[in-house]
């Protein structure tokens, strides 16, 4: 029996076994938003082998001129009862491939578009693990005319007594690790109501679907605590937003290629990696700062990067260089601390992996740690601008799904700019 | 001599009757596949087998039935199941939830003959292939592995891994070793994929048993309890 028929006859068998009602197909579309398709048992035998056809027009970026079908084929390594429904109602999940009638891979498909520069990566004999720290708030709705209003006032690591949002966030870590998803730890943040759930790291194609896999759990959860949970970037006026820091090593021959001799321990390699992450800093943010919004949280004084620098301590820096607990050598590795948690994953790990290899190959120079040799995008719209301009952008994602973006995102941007703000009317209606 | 009694779902009509009498075995009769019923119908000493019309029933109730008798504490013996000939295909993986089958127009003689084979054998029947290691229990049939009675829900990779090291416990293994041997396939993260995947395997065991899979020192991992480690 092939592998591919041991997964699917261990997929039906659990389904059968376990009396699961629901199997979700789970998929991403180009802006990182979960879509999923929900088939009963008798429907699955069908879905594994086939794939299942839908319209791609109607999700974002999929679409397409000339013929709009597309297959959501499972990936059967990522099958996964969900712990959160009762035994007799069993859901079970499985991440889902976008390829086109043909089998050819789909452009629009963000979990293929990782799995290319990857195996780029691995023909260069690389192998890329990243380890993201997620933040996020917890509200009491998200009502947006209402406004956010935090469900507890604690603050960074604080032991608070057992309120809602620690027993939430227990219960959270709890349910990712009966998923299997390795947490590293988990703590209060320092805003109101903001919280942090760092993972252990993995391969970035399975971090990227943990990632999606903890947006889910985290708001699910919080939904039957009664309260809500947002990654949006900057919820808050006047304290930190919600970043997602993503730790990155490169391995190779099973040894971290990070190692080394230079300063802080790491290796000629590591050092033009992070040389590649500075020089294309700029045009790799519009996808892992993607929103409006996320410009909010990039500005000065918020422990969220603004310029282009690389440091050991300063949390303002692009690129951090963490310290190595003695004896754990092999935890060497950078921090790239733009991204927030409302990135698509899928993408924002393709695009810092490409970056960073861009150094490797063209052998860059990594400037003097803390000097500033550009600046982060200060809006959408630039950053726009810049990815348009990227050759590695282009060459990292494709055209396809680049110029999609690009149209997507300016038609955001521009739905933003025709608004009048309450800063604008507090500020000039009295005045002007 | 105890009499043999053998249920008989949903119904024990011309040829499957003529059998029963022929083989002078008696029939506990339950119209329907709800377990309480055939319960019910229970001899103090047990059932000796079992006779499914899985032509007769709804065929995923047919399954359901076998497996939940399959599954009680209480065995009842072999079960022998009565099949039109289009559901044949249907028992692939399946193979596991009866011991025997028959494919209607049912033949007295053949139906009797498989009927007395089997309840001559029951007992030292062979049972679905297990692992069985302390608390942990892995049926190799159906893909269920538990621990204290607690089913696990692994993806198809921890299984095979857990499958792996349990089947040779208290050998050590190298990363590259179960790579080859447990993957063997198109996979990221080289041998930290196997890290990733014991760090996921002993989350799921729970704390109190997760020294089950044991890392040793610069070498890899084994399976073991901590009694034969200290050996």
């Amino acid at each position: 029996m092939s592998r591919m028929q041991s997964q699917a006859q261990y997929v039906l068998r659990t389904v059968e076994e376990r009396g699961v009602r629901f199997v979700q197909l789970w998929f991403t579309d180009v802006l990182g938003r979960h879509k999923a398709f929900h088939v009963t048992p008798a429907e699955l035998e069908d879905a594994l082998d086939q794939g299942m056809t839908f319209d791609g027009s109607a999700i974002d970026g999929f679409s397409r001129t000339t013929e709009s079908d597309l297959l959501a084929r499972p990936d059967l390594t990522t099958f996964q009862l969900l712990p959160w429904y009762e035994p007799d109602e069993g859901v079970a999940r499985v991440f889902c491939d976008i390829v086109n009638i043909d089998g050819s891979p789909f452009d629009g498909c963000p979990r293929q578009q990782l799995r290319r520069v990857l195996d780029n990566a691995r023909a260069q004999g690389y192998t890329f693990f990243v380890a993201p720290e997620m933040e996020f708030f917890y509200f009491t709705d998200l009502d947006p005319y209402a406004g956010p209003v935090p469900i507890d006032r604690g603050s960074y690591f604080d032991l608070s007594p057992d309120d809602t949002a620690s027993q939430l966030r227990r219960q959270t870590v709890l349910t990712l690790e009966e998923m299997g998803i390795g947490v590293e730890h988990a703590q209060h943040e320092d805003a109101p109501g903001q919280h942090e759930i760092d993972l252990r790291y993995t391969d970035a194609l399975t971090m990227a679907d943990t990632v999606m896999s903890l947006r889910h759990v985290v708001k699910e959860l919080a939904r039957q605590y009664g309260v809500a949970a947002s990654f949006m970037p900057k919820p808050l006026i006047g304290v930190q937003g919600s970043g997602m820091h993503t730790h990155l090593s490169l391995w190779r021959d099973e040894k971290n290629a990070f190692i080394g001799e230079h300063t802080y321990g790491l290796s000629d390699l590591a050092a033009k990696f992070i040389a590649g992450l500075l020089k294309h800093a700029p045009e790799i943010t519009a996808v892992t700062n993607q929103w409006v919004n996320s410009y909010k949280r990039l500005v000065p004084g918020s422990e969220a990067p603004v310029g282009v620098e690389w440091a050991h301590y300063d949390a303002g820096a692009l690129v951090r260089v963490p310290s190595v607990k003695p004896g754990r050598i092999d935890s060497t590795r950078v921090e790239y601390r733009a991204p927030d948690s409302a990135a698509n994953p899928y993408l924002a790990f393709a695009v810092i992996l490409a970056a960073g290899l861009r150094g490797v190959m063209g052998n860059y120079e990594l400037p003097k740690e803390g000097k500033r040799t550009a600046t982060l995008p200060q809006s959408l719209s630039e950053a726009l601008n810049l990815m348009e301009k990227s050759t590695l952008m282009h060459e990292t994602l494709g055209s396809h799904l680049v110029e999609w973006f690009l149209r997507n995102k300016r038609a955001e941007w521009d739905g933003y700019r025709s608004q009048v703000t309450p800063f604008e009317l507090e500020r000039y209606l009295p005045l002007l | 001599m105890s009499i043999d009694v053998v249920l008989c779902v949903p119904s024990c009509e011309g040829p499957v009757r003529k059998a029963f009498e022929v083989t002078g075995v008696t029939p506990a009769i339950a119209a329907s596949a709800r377990l309480n019923e055939i319960a019910a119908l229970e001899p103090t000493d047990g059932f000796s087998g079992a006779v499914i019309n899985a032509a007769a029933l709804p065929f995923s109730d047919a399954m359901s039935l076998c497996r939940q008798l399959r599954q009680r504490e209480r065995g009842v013996g072999p079960i022998i199941l009565l099949l039109d000939h289009y559901q044949l295909d249907d028992l692939t993986f399946r193979e596991d939830l009866f011991d025997d089958f028959v494919v209607g127009p049912y033949d007295v003689s053949e139906l009797a003959t498989r009927l007395r084979h089997r309840l001559r054998r029951a007992g030292n029947d062979s049972v679905a292939p297990r692992i069985e290691h302390a608390e942990l229990s892995m049926n190799l049939e159906t893909y269920q592995a538990s621990i204290a009675g607690r089913v696990m829900d692994l993806t198809y990779m921890e299984y095979e891994l857990l499958r792996f090291l349990a089947t040779n416990p208290n050998r050590v293994f190298t990363r590259a070793t179960l790579l080859s041997r447990v993957w063997g396939y198109e996979y990221y993260g080289g041998a930290r994929t196997v890290d990733v995947h014991v760090r996921r395997l002993r989350a799921k065991l729970g704390e109190e048993y997760a020294h089950l899979i044991q890392t040793v020192r610069s070498v890899g991992y084994k399976f073991g309890t901590q009694a034969e480690f200290t050996e």
